[in-house]
């Protein structure tokens, strides 16, 4: 009997990438935004701390598999672990069923 | 004696590179363009300064992954010696082939300088031409030069000898210890801030920077 074999689902994702400083590292820009802030008449504002907002879309036929690679991503790219810690929230947009 | 000067998309220290190399010290000197995947022929990688990938992402960051990056570490793995100048020095600390960061400066300014540095190695490979703790003076240019390293590392770093060159005026990006140029405990990979090539002929009004690459060559060549 011929095996039938489907193709597995791809699933489509969008990563919402946050790379920021560690807190050990000096943010300049960070302060002189402070003290912009403050001359506009705000002085609760305490810290600023300026950081990336990468956005991407990847496939993968699991969720856990997609979560593994964008770790690898920002690990060895997205962001310098010497300096910078990074997060991601993964969104499901669109699945494929493989079936055509 | 041959050296090689990487050359990525903006890179725009290569050919001052190139003219200290070939011109001044009379050394077989080619261009390689950062999709090459032989640099065997080299005994000395120079990663230039300038502006590699439009110092997008971070400085450095995507050169890292350029294909000639690979040979430039294998080049290092087997003792051959290695020269970043400042974006190229980003480009080795990104690849991991030296420790730290270089981060924004301190008071956010792009610095076009000449600083006083103090060679606190004269022993390295590098530097053996200078004298012991001598002050030089080098051209600094760039936007990211705040030497950063966690506290552990940073004292690694002192404890093993491999800061190679201080700033000995006022500190100008608000590099911890005043770190202007380390090198790896081998000693063969060398990164700097300050443009040792833009002050290496005499028309230019300061010679500091030749007797880098002279020393270098006094190391390397068959005695």
């Amino acid at each position: 009997m011929a095996a039938f074999s489907k193709k597995p689902v791809q699933r489509k994702y969008i990563a919402k990438i946050f790379v920021t400083l560690r807190p050990s590292v000096l943010d300049p820009a960070g302060v002189a935004v402070q003290s912009g802030i403050q001359q506009l008449g705000y002085n609760n504002v305490e810290q600023v701390r300026i950081g990336k907002y990468i956005e991407l879309t990847i496939t993968s036929t699991e969720e856990i598999k997609a979560r593994q690679d964008l770790e690898r991503i920002c690990d060895q790219m997205l962001a310098n672990p010497v300096i910078e810690n990074y997060r991601f929230d993964l969104i499901e947009v669109e699945t494929q069923t493989g079936v055509f | 004696m041959k050296f090689g000067v990487v050359v990525f998309p903006g890179s725009n220290c290569d050919r001052d590179v190139a003219y200290v190399t070939r011109e001044l010290l009379g050394q077989r000197t080619r261009m390689v363009w950062h999709q090459e995947t032989d640099i065997s022929d080299l005994d000395v990688v120079i990663i230039p300064g300038g502006f590699s990938y439009g110092d997008y992402l971070r400085c450095g960051a995507i050169a890292q992954f350029s294909p000639v990056m690979q040979q430039v570490i294998n080049h290092a793995k087997q003792g051959k010696f290695v020269l970043g100048i400042c974006n190229g020095f980003q480009v080795l600390t990104e690849a991991g082939l030296l420790p730290g960061a270089l981060t924004r400066n301190q008071d956010l300014h792009f610095i076009c300088d000449r600083a006083p540095l103090k060679v606190e190695r004269s022993d390295t490979p590098w530097t053996h031409s200078y004298t012991p703790s001598e002050i030089i003076n080098l051209p600094i240019a760039h936007g990211e030069g705040r030497f950063y390293a966690d506290e552990s590392t940073l004292s690694a770093i002192e404890d093993h000898g491999q800061v190679v060159f201080r700033y000995a005026g006022e500190n100008p990006n608000g590099s911890l210890n005043n770190i202007a140029g380390i090198c790896n405990q081998q000693g063969n990979i060398l990164g700097m801030m300050p443009h040792p090539e833009r002050a290496s002929d005499a028309s230019l009004g300061c010679s500091d920077g030749l007797k880098l690459f002279q020393g270098l060559l006094w190391q390397i060549l068959p005695k």
